[in-house]
């Protein structure tokens, strides 16, 4: 799906969680992308990490970069 | 079957505990102290002769028809107005009694015409049974004198004579059946509060008068109909019963409307619905409606109604009609094609708010073990997601915490975002009540909504700029957390206290304060602070809610800052108190509760957890995907990207109700397979390639469940028009898909929910039957349900605080687009209007208005009633203008009820950060003078007509 919308809800998920601090910020986009993205969102929002994550706040892509490895998704049709 | 008679006590219930015992005619009874000794004697089974007097309103003591003779006491007091005492002997039969009653009798008579054979309300008629009561055989005083009854008199026109009100469509107001009883009037202060009726004139002149002896439909009345059910004669009649004649039985349901969920009893002459008239025992409603429960059911019989289905190839092709099976297998063969081509994900569906509890689990069930996917969602996405997410976060799960009885206890009541009086009209008239009582009042809400205008309330409102609610609601916790007004024994009982600590101090940062805030805002912090204070210190505090607050990007905080204040001040856990969510659909909370969203299985179960989905794959017996499905608007996205191509709509008009209308036809016209389930061509359908048709409520069996999660059953009382009830639907396409699902009733499929979903444990048809409704959770712990949450505790252990940081949305105003447009409800209209506009209620609102204020209008050139162009960074539209100062300069409004404005289209795509619910209610705008229609509007015309085009049936050879 356009990484643009995805940056954008990603970004918007991180904002909520700045006032949290860093160290409760990070786990918790995490988790609530975890929970709710489907597999077509996560796979192109982790392709979008992977080729530079240009657009992702900090903690978003921090959050991105630990949610990957333990996320294993049905490869795409 | 018969008519289901419910038995009037003449007076309303008496709330005490401490009982009073009394003989009435040599039998004794014990009853609550406060109640009449009419109600006594009703309840001991002796019915005193009564006319003014009726259990829906206070006694009044006006027909004197109700008198009794107490032994020690002089005269003969009328039986509605006198309290029991311990030890009165009352006799309600006696020869002075007969005597009196009969002369009343006569001089009622003496004014009311005979035409009993020939009137509406015959068979129906408490002038008649009171006649009969007394045992009236003569009327001495003749009809020659002064009179309400006939037009001329004596050769001259009568000028007492009145003739019939026929303005309401659906009632008729006939003046010379009039017996000035005053149920009406009573009926509409006291159970609706509207105050739109009273008697002008005394004496012999006294007269039942709309307004100022306006019309009924030309004054303040909004056709409740409270006070049709309160006529003890043919004075107020729906014009169905003087159309079609007396109901023979009836059967109690529940209203497809709004999230108040009234139970109504349908009163049936054979298969046809003679009216529908509000059922004392409906726990939600306590025998109110409102113009749309009540009257308008008319749609289920409208011409516009599809009855068979309907396949094409393509969308500008016209439709054919075509046989139940054809329908499925080549809805079954196009979204298995798909699935071949694009992958299992490819295909989802939406499951309905307006069905019943079964059928949508039907859906979801086809879905996830079906189709093979979770792309499962439903229109609470973009209403009351946020609640899911919100109130779960902080309580440990979605639901609204209180029954609607609460509020009878209440002392302070906010409304944030809501207009109950347009919504939630029926809960609006408890709530009304409960503040004439004195209960406070404050409004959280851009607008100067009815609710702020109530008669004899006085509101204090906070006037905010649309987007703002967190800043309001923490700087609402600023002052409570800064003027140490917080209730830390509740909090540390019940919450976590480090968490509690450091929301504290986030609140207490001066850039929270009302005054920091106010700029943001536009409220005066000094009403903000007094706000703040009412509700943390008046009293049991209660916070009602709608969309206001859910559809905004900050949706979610919104709801998590209301819980953080329910919980600082300690208004959580008890009667009177409570976050209450004003769902807007009838059946949200069940759509939701029945897992119809795609992370989550019913009982609101992530479908990643192996546990819970072991237990649906053993029952179902397939394996479940354990990944998240898409969201509506993700599916949007995911079809114009070219990965979801084929959708099942069950009862929801997506192109119509949902944001930026252009992105959701590009997102229709996309996919491969559009089906469209439902009653009518909606907008939607122009977009399908295969159309089911849908049953009404009346046609089908199941439940439903309100926004007190209270589940109420759907009875059946006509065949399905369309043949197949909605939840037959369902399964002959999964049959049609490969899936087979049998059920021979809706009852068997609540046992499977009640088997896979613990808070449903203990839901059973039997036990609706015996208890009438229940509330979920409703299971061991809980038997007969539970109208109160997180009594002892919350749900999910200790209440949780969560910051709650305003951040503005990124739809903002600027030179192009300087006002704000924010979006609401009416009435007379529900949503899409796809029902009520197919009903009378349009003589109420027949399209849509932009409400501007005078100011903005006066710079604009605009004047009330012109054609104005609104135009976003979405779309632009026409309307026409209501310049009215009920919306603050700056701020503009309108309804989304008409296809033909399609709000929506200038909606946008931005949303709710936790859920995507999208963010309705902030839209930057512009307005401008307008010829017409925008070109965007006729072409949407031109192509709904198009595509609405059947193909005429071949001639059989």
């Amino acid at each position: 799906m356009s990484p643009d919308r995805l940056i954008y809800m990603a970004n918007q998920i991180g904002t909520f969680f700045r006032s949290q601090g860093h160290d409760k910020a990070v786990p918790g986009i995490a988790d609530h992308i975890k929970k709710f993205w489907d597999p077509r969102m996560k796979r192109a929002i982790f392709a979008h990490l992977d080729a530079g994550g240009v657009g992702l706040e900090p903690n978003v892509r921090e959050a991105l970069t630990s949610l990957k490895p333990t996320t294993s998704l049905p490869a795409a049709p | 079957m018969s008519l289901i008679e419910e038995i009037d006590f003449g007076t309303p219930r008496a709330k005490s505990n401490t009982m009073v015992t009394l003989t009435i005619d040599g039998k004794q009874i014990s009853v609550p102290e406060g109640t009449s000794v009419m109600r006594a004697a009703m309840e001991s089974g002796h019915q005193i002769p009564k006319l003014c007097a009726t259990d829906m309103v206070d006694a009044f003591g006006s027909c004197r028809l109700c008198v009794v003779e107490i032994e020690g006491r002089a005269g003969t007091p009328a039986s509605c107005t006198t309290p029991v005492l311990p030890g009165l002997v009352v006799h309600t039969q006696t020869d002075r009694l007969k005597k009196l009653r009969k002369g009343v009798m006569e001089l009622y008579i003496s004014d009311h015409p005979l035409d009993c054979l020939t009137c509406g309300a015959n068979g129906d008629c408490e002038l008649q049974d009171m006649a009969g009561a007394v045992g009236l055989r003569d009327v001495r005083y003749g009809y020659e004198g002064e009179n309400h009854v006939f037009a001329k008199s004596n050769g001259e026109v009568n000028a007492a004579w009145m003739p019939k009100d026929e303005s309401n469509p659906y009632f008729t107001y006939d003046p010379s059946k009039c017996i000035v009883c005053s149920r009406c009037v009573r009926a509409c202060e006291e159970v609706q509060g509207t105050f739109a009726l009273t008697i002008s004139g005394r004496g012999f002149d006294s007269r039942v008068s709309p307004g100022m002896s306006e019309s009924f439909l030309g004054s303040e009345c909004v056709s409740c109909g409270a006070c049709v059910q309160a006529c003890p004669t043919a004075t107020l009649t729906e014009k169905s019963v003087i159309e079609i004649g007396q109901p023979e039985h009836s059967v109690v349901t529940t209203c497809a409307y709004c999230g108040v969920g009234c139970a109504f009893k349908a009163e049936m002459r054979g298969e046809e619905v003679v009216r529908m008239v509000p059922y004392k025992d409906g726990k939600a409603n306590r025998g109110h409606s409102c113009v749309k429960g009540r009257f308008a059911w008319g749609y289920t019989n409208h011409r516009e109604r599809i009855l068979n289905p309907m396949i094409r190839e393509r969308i500008e092709d016209p439709w054919r009609e075509v046989s139940w099976d054809e329908a499925f297998s080549f809805a079954a063969d196009r979204m298995r094609g798909i699935q071949k081509k694009y992958g299992r994900d490819a295909i989802g569906g939406i499951t309905s708010s307006r069905c019943t509890n079964e059928e949508t689990y039907l859906v979801q069930k086809l879905i996830r073990a079906g189709f093979g996917n979770n792309n499962v969602d439903t229109c609470a996405r973009v209403c009351h997601s946020p609640t899911g997410y919100g109130l779960s976060t902080t309580f440990g799960t979605s639901a609204g915490t209180q029954d609607f009885d609460s509020v009878e206890d209440t002392d302070v009541v906010v409304v944030i975002g809501a207009n109950p009086a347009s919504a939630h009209p029926v809960f609006a008239s408890r709530l009304k009540k409960r503040l004439r009582q004195g209960a406070k009042l404050i409004v959280i809400d851009p607008r100067r909504t009815e609710m702020v205008e109530l008669p004899h309330v006085k509101a204090l409102h906070l006037p905010l700029m649309p987007g703002t609610n967190v800043a309001v609601m923490t700087a609402l916790a600023h002052v409570i957390v800064t003027e140490g007004l917080a209730n830390e024994a509740f909090v540390r009982e019940r919450c976590d206290w480090n968490e509690f600590e450091e929301w504290a101090a986030f609140v207490a940062q001066a850039n929270n304060s009302p005054e920091a805030t106010a700029i943001l805002t536009g409220v005066d912090p000094k009403d903000l602070r007094e706000a703040a204070r009412l509700y943390a210190t008046g009293g049991n505090g209660a916070i009602y809610y709608g969309l206001g607050v859910t559809e905004h990007s900050q949706g979610s905080t919104t709801v998590i800052a209301i819980a953080n204040l329910a919980m600082a001040t300690g208004n959580i856990g008890r009667p009177g108190v409570g976050v209450n969510p004003l769902r807007g659909q009838n059946n949200v909370q069940g759509s939701c509760d029945m897992g119809s969203f795609p992370h989550e299985l019913p009982g609101y179960r992530h479908i990643s957890g192996d546990a819970v989905r072991d237990q649906f794959e053993a029952l179902w017996n397939v394996k479940l995907n354990p990944e998240p499905g898409l969201r509506i608007p993700n599916m949007f996205d995911a079809a114009v990207e070219g990965t979801f191509m084929g959708i099942y709509v069950q009862g929801e008009d997506i192109l119509q109700s949902d944001p930026n209308t252009k992105h959701v036809v590009a997102a229709l016209s996309a996919m491969e397979c559009v089906i469209v389930h439902d009653l009518f061509l909606n907008e939607t359908a122009n977009y399908a390639h295969v159309f089911l048709p849908g049953s009404s409520f009346l046609e089908k069996d199941g439940t439903f469940t309100n926004a007190e999660r209270r589940i109420q059953r759907v009875r059946k009382v006509m065949t399905p028009k369309n043949g197949l009830a909605d939840w037959e639907v369902t399964i002959g396409l999964a049959k049609a898909m490969g899936f087979e699902m049998s059920y021979s009733h809706p009852s068997e499929i609540m046992d499977e929910i009640a088997a896979l979903t613990p808070t449903f444990a203990g839901v059973s048809y039997a036990k609706l039957d015996e208890l009438g409704s229940v509330q979920w959770p409703c299971n061991e712990k809980a038997p007969e349900g539970t109208p109160v949450m997180h009594i002892d505790g919350f749900v999910r252990g200790k209440g949780k605080f969560v910051l709650t940081e305003y951040v503005a949305t990124d739809e903002r105003t600027g030179p192009r687009y300087p006002l704000l447009l924010t979006t609401g409800r009416i009435l007379s209209q529900y949503n899409v209007g796809a029902q009520t506009r197919r009903t009378e209620n349009v003589v109420w609102h027949a399209e849509d208005r932009l409400e501007i204020h005078p100011h903005d209008a006066e710079q604009r050139g605009v004047r009330d009633g012109d054609w104005v162009r609104l135009k976003s960074r979405a779309g632009e539209t026409t309307l026409r203008a209501e310049i009215t100062d009920r919306v603050a300069p700056g701020v503009v409004y309108t309804t989304f009820h008409h296809p033909d404005t399609q709000a929506n289209v200038i909606t946008t795509d931005y949303s709710d950060w936790a859920t995507n619910c999208p963010e309705y209610k902030v839209t930057a705008v512009q307005i401008s003078p307008s010829n017409g229609p925008s070109d965007w509007q006729k072409a949407y015309d031109a192509q709904a007509r198009h595509s609405r085009r059947i193909a005429p049936a071949e001639a059989a050879e």
